[in-house]
């Protein structure tokens, strides 16, 4: 079937001044209608990404298409179609939720009385009426979330861009966000979500892209990249740093073991079924005199995609790529070693509590 | 048309988030006329000195404070571009189809309409002191766009730096070190005649001074040095909105 995508992105690069290479190399396309997630942890690429394809920042070499249309060759047109909801929120809060929604339609001239009518209609759809004529300043970080989306809702575009929707957001506000993001989705609306919630991309997208530094580094639709990684997965954390490389030596002979990853002291071994494979494993690093921490089994979750994809556990604190001032190209491997990696499925605190599959970085 | 609209739109947004802050406006109102009291007090007996050439100090002052406040109400106009850039309200503005040039221009424009606000209310306190606009109302209508080009200027200039350095620190620190020396190597508060000669030779090139004696002239209905200096000003305001139109280019560019 040939159609149009509704966003396509072709080998996409950009350097920032100062040589800080952002995007590396991005492709990937989205269908109309479809619900698609970037997923990585910041400084990834994400908002570069997005930015370039809201005609705010020029690629430094590539080519983006919304609509088929060429974002850096026809942005006046681009823009009409699209909206955009930058992490940066953009919510003007001397005024009101009102007046920010009512200036939005202005802006695409929508005639004064279609707009008064749609205004009404986002403030009622986002729970906003009862604060409509109130300062932006006053509202919630949920409530000016909220509004934020609204207004890049106005002129009722084809493709929506939600820059980390629900960053900073308590859990709560989080869920609220998600039904609506899902209730967008419902009406057929194009959606490009950034997120560094393994979960939030999980949950709401139809297929994902893992950006890693800069490049797409894996890419599918959840299911498809977990049922990729065959099995189950168990992971070893190792008493002593010293024997970590003997410990996969004898994973890796084992012959329930088919692949062996390693990231600090913590080894993740593919299996095909982890409660009848846990013993022997357990048995032969005893055998060799390995000392083990601390053992978790399960289910391949997207954090088992993202180790799969990049060779390290997920962190949504990346290397800052983004942000040229911060400097050194420093991995978040680096850090690991204090505020404890939130490695696959280990036993990481209250956020995932019976449930591996779930995911709880962040 | 469209652009027309955009910039309206624009306009409104920042008059109402202004109107929004009382204080704002009243300290926007009263230290203006703070100052025509103040320094009409202070001064006032400086027009005995020879050669000074004024009937009274406040009919000497009123135009120079009306210029003094469009210097000191634009200058830091760029703080509100800077505000924008910060909270994502600008790059919420470009993604939409707004005509870029509006942006720039509603700032600007906002600037000297405050502006020429701000110079109306001195002129009518001035004149409830004893002030006299010899030039009739087209002489006061001509001060108050004076007041208005200077103002444009200024903010232009000061948006210019904000888009250029993004840090508030140094639209500040800068705008600081023009606002002062500028407004003292002008004959703003001081006649021509009574100021040492590399004052006098430094005020022909200094902008502000050229709005001081467009403004005064106007205001004293002597038309003799109107046109010179009011095509100084409306050059030396085009050469900064387009110095501001390039930073918004170059801001836009690095993004």
């Amino acid at each position: 079937m040939e159609t149009t995508p509704a966003i396509e992105v072709r080998d996409l690069r950009k350097t920032y001044a100062g040589g800080v290479v952002a995007l590396d190399g991005v492709s990937f396309a989205v269908a109309p209608g479809e619900v698609f997630a970037l997923l990585g942890p910041n400084g990834a690429g994400k908002s570069s990404t997005v930015r370039i394809l809201a005609t705010l920042s020029a690629p430094s070499a590539g080519t983006a298409f919304v609509g088929g249309i060429d974002v850096a060759a026809r942005p006046r047109e681009v823009r009409l179609r699209i909206g955009y909801v930058a992490q940066a929120s953009g919510v003007d809060l001397t005024a009101t939720g009102r007046e920010n929604l009512t200036l939005q339609g202005q802006l695409y001239r929508l005639p004064a009385a279609a707009l008064r009518t749609r205004v009404g209609e986002l403030l009622e759809l986002f729970e906003l009426r009862g604060a409509a004529d109130r300062a932006a300043i006053t509202y919630s970080g949920g409530m000016k979330r909220r509004l934020d989306v609204a207004m890049g809702l106005v002129h009722r575009p084809e493709v929506l861009f939600l820059d980390e929707p629900t960053t900073g957001l308590d859990p709560e506000s989080r869920t609220v966000m998600w039904e609506e993001v899902r209730g967008l989705a419902r009406q057929g609306l194009t959606l490009l979500l950034t997120t560094h919630y393994l979960e939030e991309a999980d949950q709401l997208a139809q297929r994902l892209a893992i950006l890693d530094r800069g490049r797409v580094v894996a890419e599918g639709t959840p299911e498809a990249l977990k049922a990729k990684l065959r099995g189950d997965r168990v992971s070893v954390e190792l008493a002593d740093r010293g024997q970590v490389a003997a410990a996969r030596e004898v994973l890796g002979g084992l012959d329930e073991v088919a692949a062996v990853l390693v990231d600090g002291t913590t080894l993740y071994a593919q299996v095909a079924h982890s409660a009848s494979a846990l013993p022997s494993l357990l048995a032969a690093l005893d055998r060799a005199g390995l000392a083990v921490a601390q053992v978790a089994l399960s289910r391949p979750s997207l954090d088992d995609v993202y180790l799969d994809a990049t060779g390290h556990a997920y962190r949504s604190e990346g290397a800052g790529e983004s942000r040229p001032a911060a400097g050194g190209g420093g991995r978040g491997g680096e850090r690991g070693g204090r505020g404890g990696p939130k490695a696959p499925s280990a036993p990481s605190g209250p956020s995932a509590p019976g449930e591996p599959g779930a995911g709880g970085a962040g | 048309m469209e652009s027309a609209a955009d910039l309206w739109h624009l306009f409104v947004r920042l008059v109402r988030a202004n109107l929004r802050m009382p204080v704002f406006v009243i300290i926007s109102i009263v230290q203006p006329v703070l100052w025509v009291l103040l320094f009409g007090q202070l001064f006032r007996r400086i027009t005995a000195l020879q050669g000074f050439g004024a009937a009274s100090y406040v009919q000497f002052l009123a135009p120079g404070i009306a210029i003094m406040t469009a210097l000191f109400g634009a200058a830091y106009s760029g703080m509100g571009m800077l505000a924008d850039i910060d909270r994502g309200v600008l790059d919420r503005l470009l993604a939409t189809p707004v005509a870029r040039g509006a942006l720039l221009a509603a700032r600007i424009l906002y600037s000297a309409a405050q502006v020429a606000v701000q110079a109306a209310i001195i002129l009518l306190v001035s004149a409830a002191i004893g002030a006299r606009p010899h030039g009739g109302a087209g002489g006061v209508a001509l001060v108050l766009m004076v007041a208005a080009l200077l103002g444009a200027a200024f903010a232009a200039v000061s948006n210019a730096l904000a888009l250029l350095t993004r840090r508030q620190e140094l639209v500040i620190a800068v705008m600081n070190f023009i606002v002062l020396p500028s407004t003292f190597l002008s004959s703003m508060m001081m006649s021509g005649n009574l100021m040492p000669a590399w004052i006098r030779s430094a005020a022909l090139f200094n902008p502000v001074n050229w709005a001081v004696v467009a403004a005064r002239g106007s205001f004293e209905g002597d038309w003799q040095m109107l046109p010179r200096n009011l095509g100084l000003l409306a050059a030396f305001t085009l050469a900064a909105a387009w110095l501001a139109t390039l930073s918004f280019d170059r801001y836009r560019r690095a993004g």
